[in-house]
């Protein structure tokens, strides 16, 4: 019944945020809709690290390559939100079939030391692809997109109920999936792949697949905040994000789908908080890793919880 | 033949309602080996499985049981020989296609997945080789044959009521217990079942024992067991290992009265 409670709890805070929303200034607002769209990078991560037990530490990419296909497809193209979204889902998707042929043999630490080269790939390639990313200035200036709706996505509330809109429907499609067999697939994997093996699944199948859906959703993410920031760059794509990304999964509790959402949520708002006082962020989000680690190892809530 | 067999012919008589009928071997083992370095672990092994038959797998610690069912079931590339199950060269086929053939094997050392409640491990094992188990869209409650089959299973080995338990809160003899249940779910033609009273009671282990007993006589059993009562309760045939070697091989009764089994494994 822990998967009930998540929905709940999960639903009361989307209610919440979207009741408060009208209420907020510009400033928290715009935490808010970064939460949103961060918590669904957290979840596509989820799916990886919490239901198939593959930490992934360069989810970054998929993420960064979406907002920098919206970015550039935005301004040197002027297309439009659906040409946008469709690029931005299908590179994320290619590029996590790649990286997935060459990852998905590891496991463990050699698996997350494969996913952070490969990580590292993008970024590199973001840094120093001049003529295509724009190196390190980024790609400033893209537009919100035209939804055709009669409100502007260029207020800061509407294109908060998009993205809100948008990540529920991630939410729900995220927790479909795993709630189907395939989803108990994934669960089995990361229980046990030599029993997998044994009843008949090919379990690097399985893996791949969870890898490559996994990565379209972390582009869902990205294709969201290169229009949620008006800019795209290298730190988009950088260590940094992904480490975050598996520190609100690891917060929230990982497989729980909406603690990881919540956890992305907690650490939003805490890294803009502790910025306010010191530029050490890195730090305090340091600390607060080898916290959760140490002390709650199944996220904040999982901690709380009794042996199931 | 690398290894003296016993019988002398290894062709065995049909039974009774079968007489004369061509021999479909379930299972067919020429010349396995499997060698680590230099040791060999699994050294020029024959041996043949009729449908339906029950055999037992005995030696001492460290004959290449366990090894020998890793070769069989897939989880280990054989160094050299040849593996047919029902007649389809298998050597080279990779576990999960093998499992698709109808091998299913349990673990020595208990293997499920424990954060799992035990009707979802069984539902996994009932999912496995049908096309559901890519199914992403659609909630596992939706696929009520699956589920019946699971529940099956878990009726066969008398688990039915620690359904929604999770797994490793279960008692090591209930574990057991759904170890075969999984590998029942999947349906197998060949079993391979290493050391199922591992660990038991004596109490638990004759639970175990007639509930091997009772399995469905079309399955074809390959047990290792180090429990010789356990092993000769359920399998008439038996099948000595020794040092990787095949060092004897026929009905029980023979086997119990072979001179060199006795010695090196009765301690008789």
């Amino acid at each position: 019944m822990k998967d009930r409670r998540g929905i709940v709890i999960g639903l009361v805070a989307v209610i919440a945020a979207a009741g408060v929303a009208p209420l907020l200034s510009a400033y928290p607002l715009t935490l808010l809709t970064q939460a949103a769209i961060v918590a669904v990078l957290a979840m596509s991560l989820d799916v990886l690290l919490g239901y198939t037990g593959l930490p992934s530490l360069g989810h970054a990419a998929y993420f960064g390559v979406a907002a920098y296909a919206v970015g550039i497809l935005a301004t040197d193209y002027q297309r439009g939100f659906l040409v946008c979204l469709v690029a931005g889902l299908v590179l994320a998707t290619l590029t996590a079939a790649v990286f997935g042929l060459l990852a998905i043999r590891a496991t463990g630490t050699y698996f997350l030391m494969i996913t952070l080269a490969l990580g590292m790939v993008v970024w590199g390639l973001a840094f120093r692809w001049v003529s295509m990313t724009k190196g390190d200035n980024g790609i400033a200036g893209v537009p919100r997109p035209e939804l055709g709706l009669p409100w502007s996505m260029g207020a800061p509330l509407p294109f908060f109920y998009v993205v809100l809109v948008a990540a529920l429907v991630a939410w729900a499609l995220l927790g479909l999936l795993v709630r189907s067999p395939f989803g108990l697939t994934l669960q089995g994997i990361r229980e046990s792949d030599s029993r997998m093996r044994a009843l008949g699944y090919n379990v690097w199948l399985h893996k791949y697949l969870a890898f490559v859906l996994s990565g379209a959703f972390a582009g869902f993410a990205g294709v969201f905040w290169a229009y949620y920031n008006g800019f795209v760059s290298p730190v988009d794509v950088q260590l940094v994000t992904s480490v975050e990304t598996l520190l609100m999964v690891a917060l929230g509790g990982p497989g729980t789908l909406a603690g990881p959402a919540l956890g992305a949520a907690l650490i939003v708002f805490l890294k803009n908080f502790v910025s306010v006082y010191t530029k050490r962020w890195l730090l305090i989000l340091g600390a607060v890793y080898i916290g959760v680690i140490l002390f709650a190892p199944r996220g904040v809530p999982g901690a709380f919880r009794r042996n199931r | 033949m690398g290894a003296p067999t016993w019988p002398p012919s290894p062709q065995r008589s049909g039974r009774p309602g079968e007489p004369g009928a061509p021999l479909e071997l379930a299972l067919r083992l020429e010349k396995v080996s499997k060698w680590f370095g230099g040791l060999r672990a699994v050294d020029d092994v024959e041996l043949t499985v009729r449908p339906g038959e029950r055999r037992a797998l005995i030696g001492p610690n460290g004959a290449g049981k366990t090894t020998l069912f890793n070769l069989i079931a897939g989880a280990l590339p054989v160094s050299a020989g040849r593996i047919t199950l029902f007649g389809d060269d298998v050597t080279r086929l990779a576990q999960h296609r093998r499992a698709a053939l109808g091998l299913t094997r349990t673990f020595q050392i208990t293997n499920l997945f424990p954060s799992l409640s035990v009707l979802e491990n069984a539902l996994l094992a009932a999912q496995a080789l049908t096309p559901a188990k890519f199914s992403m869209l659609r909630p596992r409650g939706g696929f009520g044959e699956l589920d019946t089959r699971a529940r099956e299973a878990l009726r066969a080995v008398g688990l039915e009521d620690r359904a929604q338990s999770a797994v490793r809160h279960l008692s090591h003899g209930e574990q057991r217990q759904l170890e075969i249940a999984l590998a029942l779910a999947g349906r197998p033609r060949v079993l391979l079942l290493d050391e199922p009273a591992a660990g038991l009671s004596s109490a638990e282990a004759h639970l175990m024992t007639s509930l091997l007993r009772g399995l469905d006589p079309a399955i074809t059993l390959l047990i290792i067991e180090h429990d010789m009562d356990i092993a000769l309760e359920v399998a008439q045939h038996v099948t000595v290992l020794h040092y990787g070697k095949v060092i004897a091989d026929g009905p029980r009764e023979a086997v119990k009265a072979d001179p060199t089994v006795r010695e090196i494994y009765l301690g008789a």
